[in-house]
C-alpha cells in the first residue's frame, strides 16, 4: 500500500513536471475542461445563489402562510374557459375559513388596486410608484412584518372604515428623512390617511419588493373607496406542524364555497411558501440540466483533445518510455505514469476552472448585486472530479498504448 | 529444473578454474537463436544459430566486427527482444514462457544492463537516471537517494550528480549508464561496449569495478572492440556474421 502510495505521488511529481515543460501546449489543451468547470461552477452558483435568496424572502412571509387565489399560482400563456369564467374569490370565503378549519389560526383578506400604481403625495413631494392596498389587520402578523414604528390598525377601525395608514419602508425612506412619521397625512389616489404605523424593510428576490413600495390601509376602508375592486386574497396561517391538514380543511371549505361539484377540479388556487421554492426548483433544475449538457459538451471536446496531445506525448518520449521498461518499469507503471499525467493536466484544468468560477462568482455579485450568486461546494468537488474523470478516461488509450511497447523497438525510436 | 529435461544443449569446453556447467549453475543458456529482421526488400540475419551457456559467475567477453551481432545478441540476453526462432533459458526458466510481469521483474533486479547508446533520460538529472531502476521496485525515496550518491561516487561522479545527460561528456554518461546497471545489485551484469567512450585511465577504473563485482561472485558479459579490455574476461566469445566463430578461454 505505502509502495502503492509512492508511485502514485513519483508519477505526479512526474506529471507535473511534464506540465512545467510544456506549459503553453497544456494550458490550451485543457482549455475546454477549463471552461466546462468554469460553466458548472457558475451556474451552480447562481442557482444557488437565486435558492438561497428565495428560500430567505419566502420564509419572510412566513412558513405557515397559506395563501388562496383564484387562479393556480405559476405561469400560463392562456386561460382555460372555465378559469376566464371564474368568479372572485369573496370576504365570506375567509370567514368561513376562520370557522370551518380547526387547523387555521389566523386568516386575512387583502384586496388590490386595479390598475396601475396611483402614486402618494406628502407635503408637495410625491411619489409615482407607490401602491395601495386593503388588508385585514391579521396580515400583518400572519405575513411577518415588521413595525420600525407605530401599530397595526386594530379590527375596530377597520370595521369603521377610518382613514388610516400603515406605510412600507421605502415611503418612510422618500417622504420621512429624520421625520415621525406617525400621525402625518398621505395622499394617496386623491385621499388623506392619517399614518399610524411605518414597516421594516422587505427582503426581495430579484430587484426590490414591491411591499416596501405600498400603503396598506383597513380592508373595509379600501372597498369603500374602490367599490369595483373585487380580487381578494386571502392568507391562511396553520397551527404548527399542521401545514397538511390547513390544506386540506381550506380545500374543502373552499369547495363548498365555490360550490365545486364532486366530480370537479378545485376552481383556486393554494400556494405556501414551500410550494413555491418547489415551482422554483424544478425551473432551475431545467436551467441546471441545459448547463449539464452544455458543459458536457465542453468537456468532451476537451477530452478528445486531452486524447490527443497524450499520444503525441506517447509518441514524443517512445524513447523515454522504452528506457523504463528496459529498466524494469512494468505495464502498469507506465500506464499509471500516463494516465496519472493525464488526470494531472485535467485536474490542472478543473482547479483553474474553479479559480475562474470563484472571480465570475465574485465578478457577479460586485456587478449585479441582486443576484446573490454563491459557489455551492459540491459543484466544486463536482467539477474537480469531473475534469479529472475526463483524463481518467481519455488518457486510457494512449497510456494503454504507451505501456504495450516493446523496449528494445521504443529504444530504437527515432 | 524441468527445461534441461527436454533437449541437452552441448555446452562448451570446459573451463579450468570454474566449475563445469551443469543445470544448476548454468545461469544463460542459448540454443539456436536467430534474429532476422525483415525488411521491405530483404531480410537480414543479425544472429544465424547462436548456442552457448554461461554458468554463474563466469565473466565473458563478446568480441566481433561491428554489424556482427552483439548488440542484438546482448538484448536477447537482456530479456529486451525476443528471438526469431529459438530457445533462451535464464537461471533454469524459458524466458518466452515468462509473463510481462516476470521480465520487468529480471530486468529490475537481476540484470544490469549497460547500453552501448547509454539511454539515459535525457530530462532527468544524473542521480534520478541513476535512481530509476530503484522506483520500480518500490525502494523508499530516502534509501533510493542514498544509494544513488554512492554508486555515482564509485563511478567518480560524486561531482555530477545534479547534471543532465546534455551537460555531461561522452564517457561521464558511460559512467551513468554503468552507475545505474549497478544500482540493483544484479547478480548478472550485460555491458554492451562499457568503456567504448572512455579514455584508458577512467575506462580501467570501470574495468576493475567490474573486476571487483565479479570477484564477489557475479557473473559479466562484455562487449569490447579492444584486445586489453577483452583479455581482462576469462572467455572470449568471437562472433562474426551472426555466428559463434570461436570461443576461447583466456586468462
Ligand atoms: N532494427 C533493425 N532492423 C534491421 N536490421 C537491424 C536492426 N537492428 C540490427 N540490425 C542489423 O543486424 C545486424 C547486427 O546488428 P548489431 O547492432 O547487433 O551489431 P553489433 O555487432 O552490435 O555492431 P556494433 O559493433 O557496430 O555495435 C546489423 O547488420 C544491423 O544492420
Ligand atoms: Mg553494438
Amino acid at each position: 500500500m505505502a509502495k502503492q502510495l509512492r508511485n502514485i505521488r513519483e508519477n505526479l511529481l512526474l506529471a507535473l513536471d511534464t506540465l512545467r515543460t510544456h506549459k503553453f501546449r497544456s494550458f490550451l489543451t485543457v482549455l475546454g475542461v477549463l471552461i466546462g468547470t468554469t460553466t458548472v461552477i457558475g451556474v451552480a452558483s447562481i442557482i444557488t445563489g437565486l435558492n438561497n435568496r428565495l428560500v430567505d424572502t419566502m420564509e419572510q412571509y412566513g412558513s405557515r402562510s397559506i395563501y388562496i387565489f383564484k387562479f393556480e399560482p405559476g405561469i400560463r400563456f392562456n386561460l382555460t374557459r372555465e378559469e376566464r369564467m371564474r368568479k372572485p374569490l369573496q370576504y365570506q370565503d375567509a370567514v368561513a375559513i376562520r370557522q370551518y378549519c380547526p387547523d387555521v389560526e389566523e386568516v386575512a383578506v387583502d384586496m388590490f388596486y386595479n390598475g396601475p400604481a396611483p402614486g402618494a403625495k406628502y407635503k408637495g413631494q410625491e411619489m409615482l410608484d407607490a401602491g395601495i392596498q386593503g388588508a385585514t389587520a391579521e396580515d400583518f402578523s400572519i405575513n411577518g412584518a415588521t413595525f420600525v414604528d407605530g401599530r397595526p390598525y386594530t379590527e375596530l377601525e377597520d370595521t369603521h372604515r377610518l382613514n388610516v395608514a400603515v406605510i412600507g419602508s421605502d415611503i418612510t425612506k422618500r417622504f420621512f428623512q429624520g421625520e415621525d412619521p406617525i400621525g402625518k397625512d398621505i395622499i394617496v389616489g386623491g385621499n388623506t390617511f392619517r399614518i399610524i404605523g411605518a414597516l421594516g424593510k422587505r427582503l426581495s428576490f430579484l430587484g426590490d419588493n414591491s411591499d416596501d413600495r405600498t400603503v396598506y390601509i383597513p380592508y373595509w376602508t379600501f372597498r369603500k373607496i374602490y367599490p369595483d375592486a373585487k380580487e381578494n386574497l386571502i392568507v391562511a396561517m396553520a397551527t404548527p406542524n399542521r401545514m397538511n391538514e390547513a390544506m386540506d380543511e381550506i380545500t374543502a371549505v373552499m369547495r363548498r364555497m365555490r360550490k365545486v361539484k364532486p366530480d370537479q377540479e378545485n376552481n383556486f388556487g393554494m400556494a405556501t411558501a414551500d410550494s413555491v421554492i418547489k415551482q422554483f426548483n424544478q425551473i432551475t433544475g431545467m436551467v441546471a440540466l441545459v448547463m449539464v449538457v452544455l458543459s458536457s459538451i465542453g468537456l468532451l471536446v476537451g477530452g478528445i483533445g486531452v486524447m490527443n496531445i497524450m499520444l503525441v506525448s506517447v509518441t514524443e518520449r517512445t524513447r523515454e518510455i522504452g528506457v523504463r521498461k528496459a529498466i524494469g518499469a512494468r505495464r502498469q507503471d507506465i500506464v499509471w505514469q500516463f494516465l496519472l499525467e493525464a488526470m494531472t493536466l485535467t485536474g490542472a484544468g478543473g482547479v483553474m476552472g474553479i479559480i475562474l468560477g470563484y472571480v465570475l462568482n465574485f465578478s457577479i455579485r460586485t456587478l449585479f448585486p441582486s443576484v446573490p450568486s454563491s459557489v455551492p461546494l459540491w459543484s466544486v468537488f463536482l467539477g474537480f472530479l469531473v475534469s479529472i474523470s475526463i483524463g481518467l478516461f481519455f488518457g486510457m488509450w494512449p497510456a494503454m498504448k504507451a505501456s504495450r511497447l516493446d523496449p528494445i523497438v521504443a529504444l530504437h525510436h527515432e | 529444473m524441468e527445461p534441461f529435461s527436454t533437449t541437452e544443449p552441448e555446452v562448451g569446453t570446459g573451463r579450468d578454474g570454474y566449475d563445469s556447467p551443469s543445470p544448476d549453475n548454468i545461469v544463460i543458456l542459448a540454443q539456436d537463436l536467430w534474429k532476422t529482421y525483415d525488411m521491405e526488400a530483404i531480410s537480414v540475419n543479425a544472429l544465424s544459430g547462436v548456442s552457448f551457456s554461461i554458468v554463474r559467475g563466469e565473466y565473458v567477453a563478446i568480441m566481433g566486427p561491428s554489424g556482427s551481432g552483439k548488440s542484438t545478441l546482448m538484448n536477447l540476453i537482456g530479456c529486451l527482444d525476443t528471438p526469431t526462432s529459438g530457445q533462451y533459458w535464464l537461471n533454469g526458466r524459458l524466458v518466452s514462457e515468462l509473463t510481462d510481469d516476470e521480465l520487468a521483474y529480471i530486468r529490475n533486479k537481476e540484470i544490469g544492463f549497460v547500453f552501448q547508446t547509454f539511454n539515459l533520460l535525457a530530462r532527468a538529472s544524473a542521480l534520478h537516471n541513476v535512481e530509476l531502476p530503484l522506483i520500480y521496485n518500490g525502494t523508499p525515496p530516502a534509501e533510493r537517494l542514498e544509494r544513488a550518491e554512492e554508486v555515482l561516487r564509485k563511478v567518480d561522479l560524486g561531482d555530477r550528480m545534479d547534471h543532465r545527460p546534455n551537460e555531461l561528456s561522452g564517457g561521464q554518461r558511460q559512467r551513468v549508464a554503468v552507475a545505474r546497471a549497478l544500482i540493483n545489485n544484479p547478480s548478472i551484469i550485460l555491458a554492451d561496449e562499457p568503456t567504448g567512450n572512455l579514455d584508458s585511465a577512467t575506462g580501467d577504473e570501470i574495468m576493475n569495478l567490474f573486476e571487483r563485482l565479479h570477484q564477489s561472485g557475479n557473473t559479466i558479459v562484455l562487449v569490447t572492440h579492444e584486445h586489453d579490455i577483452a583479455a581482462r574476461a576469462h572467455r572470449i566469445i568471437h562472433i562474426r556474421d551472426g555466428k559463434i566463430d570461436r570461443d576461447e578461454k583466456v586468462g
